[in-house]
């Protein structure tokens, strides 16, 4: 175990702005990225279904 | 001549290039991407554990090298996913294969991202340590590179309406830029950089304590699991926007609605 309390974890031996600028944005961007492609593949999928419903393009039916 | 009709059955035989299909692909990877997900998670947990917890303060670099467990992973994937795209993308044009080029397209994005991520880390581990946060230096250069060209590659495929033809164009630009990645890599060798050498190889033994490797490496794992994950995530919208007209399709969405 390196650290003694919480405040000595987050001050990161002086580099905490570093570390956890680092570690924030990295974060940040792995989060929003898949709930990006997860609302892409809604859509997609909306759009699908109503371009499904039209009669002129379901043909392979 | 014998009916085409059951190819995308059960019965039928399990072959390789049945996933070239995109609707075995749209099947295959429901399951696939849930399962990356533990992976990504699992290992991401494990290696911030063993790299916050375990692995002891550098002695010359303080604690700002604990940067090393995302800075390094992130760099790494930023430069496998580029010939990972250039060769889905090269596949697609020399095949015909639509598949190939939506994986291609679907990459893009991420790699982009993990280049961002190398280049942003790389700055805030700089600062401390080469008293900058950028610096003209060939690894770092050719990186910023590497991250227009993913851009370059997405603003192209988007440029181009006929689907097809942006598909081909895209994989001669993303080919074309594959050159830049063994600049990248060899960076550090050929040219007299602030940027270190490389600290793991495959040729020599790592520089680094064991501890330190071990979190790095189960990071490496995470961020592979993390770009297979988004990247299937985002080549299933592909294949339903493309696919939209067809009847596996209509079937798929009628059912999804109904229930």
């Amino acid at each position: 175990m390196n650290w003694g309390s919480a405040q000595e974890f987050f001050h990161m031996g002086g580099y905490g702005f570093y570390v956890w600028g680092s570690y924030a944005v990295a974060l940040l961007l792995m989060l929003t990225e898949p709930m990006l492609a997860r609302q892409r593949h809604r859509q997609a999928k909306r759009d699908a279904a109503r371009e499904a419903e039209d009669p002129a393009s379901n043909d392979d039916e | 001549m014998p009916p085409t009709t059951k190819t995308g059955s059960a019965a039928a035989p399990l072959r390789f290039f049945n996933f070239a299909a995109p609707s075995r692909f749209y099947a295959l990877t429901s399951w696939l991407v849930p399962l990356c997900w533990v992976v990504a998670i699992g290992f991401a947990i494990a290696g911030l554990y063993i790299g916050f917890f375990v692995a002891p303060t550098d002695r010359t670099q303080g604690d700002s090298y604990r940067i090393i467990f995302i800075h390094v992973p992130t760099a790494w994937m930023a430069m496998l996913l580029y010939l990972v795209m250039a060769f889905w993308a090269g596949i697609g044009w020399a095949f015909n294969a639509r598949l190939a080029s939506m994986v291609a397209q679907a990459i893009a994005p991420t790699g982009a991202m993990f280049a961002f991520l190398a280049l942003w880390t790389g700055a805030l581990w700089g600062r401390p340590t080469w008293g900058t946060y950028w610096v003209w230096d060939a690894r770092l250069t050719s990186t910023l590179i590497l991250l227009f060209l993913y851009l370059g590659y997405i603003a192209l495929v988007n440029a181009i309406d006929d689907t097809r033809r942006a598909d081909r164009a895209s994989a001669l630009l993303a080919l074309v830029g594959s050159v830049n990645v063994p600049i990248i890599y060899f960076s550090v060798q050929w040219w007299n950089t602030l940027h270190q050498g490389a600290t793991v190889s495959l040729t020599a033994a790592p520089k680094m304590a064991a501890t330190m490797l071990t979190a790095m490496l189960l990071m490496t794992v995470a961020c592979w699991a993390y770009a297979f994950a988004v990247v299937f995530m985002r080549t299933r919208a592909h294949v339903l926007e493309r696919e939209a007209h067809t009847g596996w399709v209509a079937a798929l969405v009628g059912r999804t609605i109904r229930s």
